[in-house]
């Protein structure tokens, strides 16, 4: 069971519409770093997790991706809400806007749609956490990118907020690597 | 008394609240035995829950299917919803 609360995690701002923008940020909505696969990943691979602590961090991580990819359609979705077609043209939006108008899709950057080939679940837990923990780096990396490229202050402190979760992600997916190989080990001695 | 400003003002502190519920959750997953964490825990709980019980009973449910009551009528479907960015 899962519950929504209707507010987002952080909040988000935005003062004037910034399409160009808006095409570079929903790859983490839809591409192959983004939220839904980071959510999607972690939510389908903790089934098979052997230890009680591993189940509840992958549950809670891709509860919390969840809550991420909210706030990443709330930017896009206001970044382009009351964009003029002249700047949706200009922004090489208007491949997207043929197909969606201004809704949300799950896409990359370059409107290729999302794919679950983007994740993995092996069976393996030291594998599927070795992906989590690149994931969470690919993540950072993009928001990384994206911060770089903002050229909207409002947006960029979103992203800063974003990309510092993938860290401390990052960090909790290593403490349960090391807690599934202890278990692991023990496993194999005694 | 600017409705839609203490609106704001309550929320922003809701989530600073929960943010930090949500960072020593995941934290204490992998570190379950740490006492000062679980303390500060518990804390942010109870102040959460307060300030959400605040909340919800001025400006409508935060959560639904039985999670909070709705009794000045359904205010459930009240507008705004969270991708409705106020500044
Ligand atoms: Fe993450």
């Amino acid at each position: 069971m899962w519950l929504y609360e209707k507010k987002l995690e952080y909040p988000v701002r935005v003062t004037r519409p910034n399409p160009r923008l808006a095409k570079n940020i929903i790859t983490q909505y839809g591409g192959p770093d983004g939220e839904l696969a980071a959510s999607l990943r972690y939510l389908t691979q903790r089934y098979t997790m052997p230890i009680a602590q591993a189940k509840a961090v992958l549950t809670d991580i891709g509860t919390e991706e969840l809550a991420h990819m909210e706030i990443v359609a709330a930017l896009v979705y206001n970044l382009i809400k009351d964009a003029p077609l002249s700047e949706i043209k200009a922004a090489g939006l208007d491949g997207y806007y043929a197909d969606h108008d201004r809704a949300l899709y799950f896409v990359n950057a370059e409107g290729a749609p999302w794919t679950a080939a983007y994740i993995q679940s092996k069976g393996d837990p030291v594998t599927d956490l070795h992906e989590d923990m690149a994931a969470e780096e690919k993540a950072r990396s993009t928001y990384e990118y994206l911060i770089n490229l903002s050229d909207d202050p409002d947006a960029t402190d979103v992203l800063r907020f974003l990309r510092e979760r993938e860290v401390v992600h990052f960090q909790r997916f290593g403490e349960t690597l090391q807690l599934v190989q202890e278990y692991l080990d023990r496993r194999r001695y005694y | 008394m600017n409705g839609a400003r203490s609106r704001l003002e309550l929320l922003r502190r809701i989530q600073a609240l929960e943010f930090t519920a949500i960072d020593l959750n995941l934290f204490l997953d992998t570190h379950p035995r740490e006492r000062r964490a679980l303390e500060d825990y518990n804390r942010v709980v109870r102040e959460l829950a307060a300030a959400k019980r605040e909340y919800e009973e001025a400006y409508g449910p935060l959560v639904n299917f039985g999670h909070a009551p709705s009794p000045d009528g359904w205010r459930w479907i009240d507008e705004p919803w969270p991708w409705e960015v106020e500044n």
